[in-house]
This record gives structure tokens, sequence and C-alpha cells, in this order.
């Protein structure tokens, strides 16, 4: 199957949750299979809230979510098989080593501990936790959890990798190892969701950015096509995202 | 440090203190404090009843007494004293473990003696306060039967909580430089869990081994308690002359709980900021852990089910409650060695004390493994149904029950088989129960917070000592008066369904 034949990653039709106000006003979303996707918006855009329904978290009070051309809201255990979930707070065991952490991820994906054990050592290995797999978590700084985390979430070799604001808490090195390792993923054909605050990264690494405000997409595209939709070749990234936040917000 | 500024820390601490009480009572809810309030008075009205029938034939008592009186008394003073004590270690370790301001506070032009002199003191005046709600009830049943004289146990309530408050601090900072700020924490749990029960369990034991009963009674009025008790003269009744309304005995009682606090203070407040520093530079050890370090296969269950014995393996509170349970299991299987040599009936005794320390142990177990998923994003986006995660935890939490109670099960085979399979019967049920108690009103919640499980669900909280109580009942009853059973049976399965019908997972 080439890449153009490939269902995408995800695509999301109309998705919409409510809270005490509408939190995500059905949004629609496309995110090509192998890409580096980069969601932005404002402190309370709906960005989490979408991705925790695309997780299977949360939900949905009305639309569709398909992942890799499965049904997520229909069969729900098979897309999470294919499906990885980081939030920007790192949730593991503190009585856990990093090393048991991965052993029981990698045994509630069903994955043989032939091929998962080699893959946990190699991922805590690059992420520079290699001193530290037989310490319990509890000792660990925010930094380190993070990093426990995402191996948590690559040991199983998700197909679609979702990460919410995953770089919060690491330090420059830490970041870079992080940085590294997703954009491997990437070029091994693995698609990665990823929202930040931190918008030279979503400047340097995405393929394509969304951004997302009052729960809609108010704008898409790649680098050079949100500057072409902005009008402006050489604004940077941060420039336009304060123009469209603010655009939006004065409509609203 | 100004005395103005050490007043204004002071009340600081009084309002920190409150609030913490307040969280526990409201389960962190907010808007809740005149229902707490109210419902704290409630309680300590309707605990003049229960107090009345517990202490109420001891109002009329004069000075002098008998030495037997001045034991009990003085063991029921002890007792008090070492639930405070307990308490008082749980505050202590809270000040330096929970509370987040000690960065704060060492950080600021302050001395640092001065104010962690202040913060003694609040730590001895919370836990003197809450003492003396508690004893409130009973020293008011002692006053309307028995004059004013006997208002004078508040007053041993106060100085016996400045000695524990003392004792409690002096402990738990030695304990800092034997062991480490790590190990002191787990060893401060298992101390304030079983110090109060200890002393009760040891007079347990006592009237086991030398009369054959479970009671302490027995023990404390016996002529060998007075022939080995001191003479009338002697301080250790001073704090039973001084309830009865002895003035001099009080006045040196406060004297020396006083006197105690203030040495604490002057040795132990300096002290105090160090072992905070220790405490923040290693608020969680490296602790090593896995030795074969290969992973293991199995289905996606066993995944879960091993992850949820490492943790409740390696859980302080756990291991701190099972020890407990253990403690209040100690007496009844004493009484079961004993019944080989004796036909006494008082065997049946022990399956209540069995099935209802599986229920208790049971709800706490089903609230670490159900509710408290500290990696609650993890679990919900793995590949498999929800039904099948739940399952899962259910069974642990049936197999380590299983686990701790089989042995005792097994030798009460060899003594009745009849009584071991109906204990048997009666622990699965009254663990059954209390498993399903919680998964009717489990919330989301981090293993830390199981502090404040029984405050997050009082209904839950309530069904769950009822069921356990009703079902250790039922076990009794089904020994002895089997119809009689099956109406107390009936009674705990309707409380179980009604505690269902109003479940949120219900509803």
């Amino acid at each position: 199957m080439t890449p153009a034949e490939q269902p995408p990653a995800l695509q999301v039709r109309g998705l919409t949750k409510r809270f005490d106000r509408v939190a995500v006003d059905a949004l629609d979303l496309t995110v090509r299979t192998g890409e580096f996707y980069a969601l932005l918006g404002p402190n309370g855009a709906g960005k989490t809230t979408t991705l925790r329904m695309v997780a299977g978290l949360l939900r949905p009070d009305a639309g569709s979510v398909s992942v890799l051309g499965i049904d997520a809201l229909g069969d729900p255990v098979a897309a999470k098989q294919i499906t990885s979930w980081v939030s920007d707070e790192p949730m593991i065991y503190d009585k856990l080593t990093p090393l048991e952490y991965l052993e029981f991820v990698a045994g509630l994906w069903g994955i043989d501990p032939a091929v998962s054990e080699p893959s946990a050592r190699h991922l805590l290995l690059s992420l520079g936790l290699e001193p530290h797999l037989r310490q319990r978590c509890e000792g660990f700084s925010r930094g380190m959890r993070q990093k426990v985390a995402l191996a948590g979430a690559l040991v199983h070799e998700p197909r679609l990798i979702i990460l919410d604001e995953p770089l919060t808490g690491l330090d420059a090195v830490s970041a870079r190892h992080v940085k590294g390792l997703l954009q491997q993923r990437v070029a091994a054909g693995c698609t990665v969701i990823m929202t930040t605050h931190i918008l030279e990264v979503a400047e340097r690494m995405a393929d394509r950015i969304g951004v997302i405000a009052a729960g809609r997409l108010v704008a898409e595209g790649t680098l050079a096509e949100l500057r072409q939709q902005n009008g402006h070749n050489d604004t940077s990234l941060e420039d336009m995202f304060i123009a469209l936040v603010d655009t939006e917000a004065a409509a609203a | 440090m100004s005395s103005a500024a050490l007043s204004w820390f002071a009340r600081h601490e009084i309002r920190l203190a409150w609030r913490e009480w307040l969280a526990m009572m409201t389960g962190g809810r907010r808007g809740r404090k005149r229902a707490a309030v109210i419902g704290l008075i409630v309680f300590v009205a309707i605990m003049h009843l229960p107090a009345y029938a517990v202490i109420g034939r001891f109002a009329p008592l004069q000075a002098p007494l008998d030495k037997s009186t001045l034991i009990v008394i003085t063991a029921t003073i002890f007792l008090a004293w070492a639930l405070m004590l307990s308490q008082a270690i749980e505050s202590v370790t809270r000040v330096f473990y929970a509370r987040a301001d000690l960065d704060l506070i060492m950080s600021s032009p302050v001395n640092l003696a001065n104010i962690f002199s202040v913060r003694i003191a609040a730590i001895a005046l919370s836990v003197i306060a809450m003492a003396l709600v508690l004893s409130t009830p009973f020293v008011d049943v002692l006053v309307i039967g028995g004059g004013a004289r006997w208002f004078a146990a508040f007053g041993v309530v106060i100085a016996i909580g400045l000695s524990a408050a003392a004792i409690a601090i002096a402990l738990t900072i030695m304990l800092f430089h034997l062991i480490g700020p790590g190990r002191t924490r787990l060893v401060a749990q298992i101390l304030a869990a079983i110090i109060g029960a200890g002393f009760v369990i040891a007079l347990q034991i006592a009237a086991i081994l030398s009369f054959g009963t479970l009671s302490r009674f027995a023990v404390l009025t016996s002529d060998a308690a007075a022939a080995f008790a001191p003479g009338a003269g002697s301080i250790v009744w001073w704090p039973a002359r001084a309830a009865l309304g002895d003035g001099e005995a009080l006045l040196l009682l406060l004297a020396g709980g006083l006197l105690l606090l203030g040495v604490v203070m002057a040795v132990f407040s300096a002290r105090f900021a160090d072992t905070a520093v220790r405490v923040s530079a290693n608020a969680a050890p490296a602790q090593q852990d896995g030795g074969a370090s290969r992973f293991r296969g199995g289905s996606r269950q066993q995944a879960l089910r091993r992850k949820e014995f490492w943790l409740l393996r390696r859980d302080p509170w756990l291991v701190s409650q099972t020890l407990m349970q253990l403690l209040y299991l100690v007496p009844p299987a004493l009484m079961l060695w004993r019944s080989f040599s004796d036909s006494s009936t008082a065997i049946i005794l022990i399956t209540p004390v069995i099935v209802m320390a599986a229920g208790q142990l049971a709800g706490g177990l089903a609230w670490l493994t159900i509710s408290g998923e500290d990696a609650a994003d993890l679990v919900a986006t793995a590949p498999l149904p929800p039904a099948r995660v739940i399952r899962a935890k259910v069974e642990v939490v049936l197999i380590a029950i299983g686990a701790t109670f089989a042995p005792l099960v097994a030798a009460l085979l060899f003594a009745s088989p009849r009584q071991a399979a109906v204990t048997a019967a009666g622990v699965l049920i009254a663990a059954a129960s209390a498993t399903a108690i919680q998964l009717w009103f489990r919330v989301q919640a981090r293993r830390s917070q199981f502090r404040r499980r029984q405050t997050s669900s009082r209904l839950a909280t309530f069904a769950e000592a009822f069921s356990s109580i009703g079902w250790a009942a039922t076990a009794a009853l089904a020994l002895s008066m089997p119809l009689v059973a099956a109406v107390t049976g009936l009674m705990t399965a309707a409380i179980l369904a009604a505690t269902w019908k109003i479940s949120p997972r219900r509803t």
C-alpha cells in the first residue's frame, strides 16, 4: 500500500464535547500517516479534550473518530492496540522501577517479552535512564518521570503516538533525546500528534501545524502554508499564532 | 523574632491544622464546613449514650480507691495516652512529609528554632483539642453522675496530651537520626497504627494465657495484678487520682506535661530544622528492586494482577494495616491454640473476629486496587475492555484475602471442621461484600490519598462497616443459633442491596 492509499492515521469528523460549556465544537481534523502533526492553541482551547477523546479517555457527545481506518468509538480495543497516549502529567507507579513499569505496559498491550524486553532496555538507554533501571520511580524528578512515561508509550510499538505537552519539565538534553526519539519513530512510519506551548518545537519538528481555538480548528497547514494564509512570508509562528488567536477572540 | 511574629505564626499553624481536619471530615469538598461542625456536635451528643454504658458505673467512685479500681482507671488513661501518642506521631510525620511549606519557612529570614517551637506547640495543641472533643461525652457522664470534681479529668486529658505530643516528637526525630528519613516514614506509620491496638491486645493475651478469656478486665482486676502493683502513694496513680479531683496530683501532672514539652522544644526545635532539611533532601530514597529482571509473559490480566501484587507488597499503608489486622488476630489465634487442650466454647468467638478482619482488610485492599490507580490514563488507554481490568483487580483482592486467612481457617479445621467451613464462607462473603461496595463507589484517586478514602464517601464507609459487622455476627450465630443467623444474614444482604440501589454506579 502506497502512502497515498493508506487510510489517514487520524480522521475526526464533527467531534463535539460539552462540559459546562462547549469544549470541542464539531471539530474536523485529518492527520496523515507518517506525519508529525503539532496541535497548538491557547489554554482552554480544547486541545487536550480533543486528544483525550481520540485516545479513548473521554466519550464524545457527537462525531466520529477513525484511527488508521478503525472506528475508535465502535471498536476501541482495536484502536487502542495501535495507539499510545502520554499526558502532560506523567502518570507512573511510584513503587515500580522503570523496568517493571515497562514490563507492565508491554504485558497490557500483549507484547511478547522476547520482543518487549530488549526494546524496553533500548528505550531507557536512549532516554538516559540506564543508571536508574532498578530504582523505584518515587525518587525521580519530574523530567525523569516524564521520560519513563514516554518510554512506556513507545515500548509497545504504537503506530499513532499522541502526546500532550511531552516536553514540560524536561531539561535541554532530555528534551533533545525525546525529540530525537519521536523523529526516529516518524521516520519509521509512525504518526505523531503533539500539543505544545513551545512554538519553536512545532516550528522545527512538525510537518503540519493545526491551530485550535474555542474548540474549532482555525488554521492548518505547513509552516509555509500558514505564512501564506497570513499574508507575510517572514512572519514567525509565534506572531501568526498570536494573530490567529486574537482574531478568534475578537470574533467570539 | 518578635512575639507578635510568633503569635502570627501560631495563628497560621492553627489555621492549617483546622483546615487539615476540615478537609479530612469533608473529604476535601468545599462548602461543607457547617455540615462537618454540625456532624461533629451530633456525634459528640450521641456518644453520651455509649459513654454512659461504658463508664457510668464509675461516676460515684470516691478516693481512696482500692488497688483494682486504681489499676482499671490507670490502664484506661494509659490506653487514651497510647491513642494520643499514635495521633501525635501521625501529625509529626505529616508535618515533615506532607506539608509543602518547609522550603518556604526555611528560606525565610526567621529564627528556625523559634518557629519550629511554635510548630511543636501547635502539634500538641491539635492532639489535645481532638482528645478533649472525644473525651467530652465520657467526662460529661462522670460529672453528671458523680459531681463537678470529675471536671479534673479534662485536666488529665490536657496533661497526657502534652506528654504524648512531646514523646511523639522526640521519638520521630530520634528515628530520623537512627534509621534515616526514608525508613522513618514507614516505621512511624506502623507505630502509629499499632501503638493503641498493641496495649489492648497485650491485655487480651495476658487474659487468655492466665484466665482463658478474652476479657481485659480479668487481668486488670486480678489478685496477681493487685499484688504486683505499687503502693497507694506511688507516682503511677497520679493520673487516676487527678481524674478523681485530687488538685495536687492534677497540678503536678500538668506541670510535668508542660515541662516535658518544654524540654522537647528546647532540645529538638533546632534539630527540627536539620531533620526537615534531611527529609527534603531524601524525600524519596532510591530504593532498589527487581532481581531477575527478565520480563514475564502471560495474558493482559496476568500483567495487571502482577502489577497490583507488586504495588500491594510495597505499600506502606498496607504493611501497617496488615500488621494491625494480624495483631488483632493474635488473641483469637491464641484462644484457638488453647482450645486444642481445652474444650472451651469460647473458641466460637474466633469466627466473628476473623470474618470482621477479612471484611475490613478487603475494603482497604479493594480501594487501593480499584480506586487507587496512579496511572489511570495508561490503564484506560490499554487495549482491553474495562470489565476485564476490574475483574483482574477484584481477583487480586480475593487472592490476597485468601492467602492471609487460609492458614487460620486451616488451623480451625483441626479444631472443628464445621466452624472452619462457616468461617471460610464468612471470610469469602465479607470480603466479596466489601469489594463490591468499593466497586459501586469507586472514584479515581491516587494511592497516596488513601487517608481520605473514608471521608470521600461516608455512605460507602458506613456500608462497609455494617456489612463486616453483619457478616461477622451472622457467622457467629450460624455456629450457635442457625435460625437467628438466617435473619441477620438477610438483614446484612438487605443493607448491601440498599447500598447498591443508592450507589453512584447504579443511579
